[in-house]
């Protein structure tokens, strides 16, 4: 149900992010999502790929600092109060979405989160009947 | 004063000085009988070279109280400074020693021209930093009118500078260079305002600082040394002639060092700054070793004072920052760093000047396992530490969170601080 999400922390300075790119890019890893959060002095480029535990070993191999976590991603609808409906779910159950990115296919999003309590997810899940998506299924869109 | 009298009295007041230590100090005692020296071998201001160094070291290993030579109910005042690793430097002060630097001080005043006219206002921190109090004793003590602005509101100050048409002040230099910027900002010059004496110090500075603060703040400036271990403001000062500073050395006596062989250097040549204080009565320090780098000159001044003079502070041998007029260290920084695990036991230290105010950056690298994909922990991982060395410093230092292996290892000496200052 969950899923992992490997993330690493960028000192600000420019060509960075495209070195870390470089990497997975050389072992020919696949990009599914990918955002980069940033500050004033570093940033945090979080990826989802086709092959998590092989793009993180080879960062690890390359010195870079990456870490996986968990995240869970939900299919939707594109349209905003479809996107409402979902992250409504969350806030009546006192969980808190501590940050989201998305991508749509079609008339088809996929919203990928990072809630406050992982542990509880599963049971949202099934309580508002909301639809996962696992790696596997994301990476033959 | 002449030269034979001066060294007379100096020569009466070791003597009593050695004394006092020998009986009430043991640490002063016990190095003066492991050199076989009594009181009775201190006469004349010549035997002080028979006598044993004290280091900043020194007051470390006694904290907090143990080179206080008068008993606790003789206190009437604690002072201290930053230490490195957490014991700060605590000064205890006897009624006399206050005494002594109100005068001390009041020397420095009245040689830069202050008199019971002048409204002064002192933009020293107050507190534990002697710089505030100390400035403001010597002012009182002159009779002119003190503010005790202390530092932070630039605003209210320069309003107040305005408005009471005050015409002197003692602050930092670079606090000087930010005021003079800060008042600029707001569309005033130097004519709207009355300052015509200023008595910096605190921080080494230049020439160069100098004569722009005299040019923006319209007023002359002179220098103002002291160090909190020996009394604060007030050990030495400028003259009008601004050729060195005056040391009142009837109360601190000065000798320059060869850091390395502690051989006492002629005058003219350059080496480490030592101090006795001679009339001191709480904390009595023996050719207390202050790390400062100058020289000494002997003569009758243009202004006629007869007192030993030291010139600018050329810099230090040890390796202490002064930034924003605090002594910091960087075994301080380190301290605080390797007490956290979140951080790898290496850092950078980068100090610049922006504007007319030091900066302190501080970069450390995130250790792997601390490194989180959610901003707000980084953001909070990065307050704790700049928190940390906030209390430490008691300055704040700007943290920037590196990735691991990014700060450059060198084999060797590595480089820990960079500082961008120029104090040409």
């Amino acid at each position: 149900m969950l899923i992992k999400q490997l993330s690493v922390f960028l000192e600000n300075k420019s060509g960075r992010l495209n070195e870390v790119l470089d990497i997975l890019g050389r072992a020919d890893i696949r990009i599914i999502a990918a955002t980069v959060a940033d500050t004033s002095e570093y940033g945090i480029l979080r990826l989802i790929t086709t092959d998590t535990a092989a793009a993180y070993m080879e960062l690890k191999n390359n010195q870079v600092s990456a870490q996986q976590s968990d995240v869970v991603a939900i299919t939707c609808d594109s349209s905003a109060a479809d996107f409402a409906a979902k992250i409504s779910c969350f806030a009546r159950e006192g969980l808190s979405v501590e940050y989201m990115y998305c991508f749509s296919v079609g008339d088809k999003a996929f919203l990928i989160l990072r809630t406050s309590d992982n542990a509880r997810v599963p049971e949202l899940v099934s309580r508002y009947g909301l639809q996962t998506i696992t790696e596997h299924d994301l990476s033959l869109l | 004063m002449g030269r034979d009298e001066m060294s007379d009295l100096q020569g009466k007041r070791l003597h009593k000085l050695v004394e006092l230590v020998y009986h009430n100090v043991p640490f002063y005692r016990e190095k003066m009988q492991a050199l076989d020296l009594s009181p009775e071998d201190i006469r004349s201001i010549e035997d002080i070279r028979k006598l044993p160094f004290t280091t900043k070291q020194d007051l470390r290993d006694n904290y907090p109280v143990g080179l206080q030579a008068a008993a606790q109910s003789e206190i009437v005042r604690i002072h201290a400074s930053s230490g490195t690793t957490g014991n700060p430097t605590v000064v205890g002060y006897t009624r006399r020693d206050l005494e002594i630097w109100s005068e001390s001080a009041a020397r420095a005043f009245t040689a830069y021209g202050v008199t019971r006219d002048d409204v002064f206002s002192v933009g020293y921190g107050y507190g534990l930093f002697t710089g505030g109090l100390g400035a403001h004793y010597g002012v009182e003590y002159v009779g002119a009118t003190v503010i005790p602005t202390s530092t932070g509101n630039t605003e209210k100050h320069l309003r107040l500078l305005r408005d009471l048409k005050v015409t002197g002040i003692a602050c930092t230099p670079s606090y000087a260079l930010y005021l003079a910027e800060a008042m600029e900002k707001r569309g005033m010059t130097a004519d709207d305002i009355s300052l015509r004496i200023g008595a910096f110090g605190a921080e080494p500075w230049t020439e160069k600082m100098r004569q722009e603060i005299e040019s923006r703040l319209g007023l002359k400036a002179y220098n103002l040394y002291g160090l909190s271990e020996i009394i604060g403001p007030g050990v030495s000062y400028e003259c009008e002639c601004k050729n060195g500073s005056h040391i009142s050395e009837d109360h601190f006596y000065p000798e320059i060092v060869d850091p390395e062989t502690l051989e006492p250097l002629p005058y003219g040549t350059q080496g480490e700054l030592v101090f006795t204080t001679l009339t001191k009565t709480g904390m009595p320090l023996i050719r207390y070793r202050t790390r400062d780098l100058c020289s000494l000159m002997d003569g009758k001044c243009g202004c006629g004072r007869t007192n030993v003079r030291m010139t600018r502070i050329i810099g230090r041998c040890d390796d202490m920052l002064i930034i924003r007029g605090i002594n910091v260290f960087p075994s301080q920084v380190e301290s605080v760093i390797l007490e956290m695990p979140e951080f790898e036991p290496v850092y950078l230290m980068v100090v610049d000047r922006a504007g007319c105010l030091d900066t302190l950056q501080v970069q450390v690298e995130v250790r792997r396992d601390f490194i989180s994909d959610e901003l707000g922990e980084m953001l909070r991982l990065r307050k704790k530490l700049a928190d940390r060395l906030k209390s430490v410093l008691s300055i704040s230092a700007d943290v920037k969170l590196m990735e691991p292996g990014s700060i450059s290892r060198s084999e060797g000496k590595s480089v820990r601080v960079i500082d961008r200052r120029s104090l040409d």
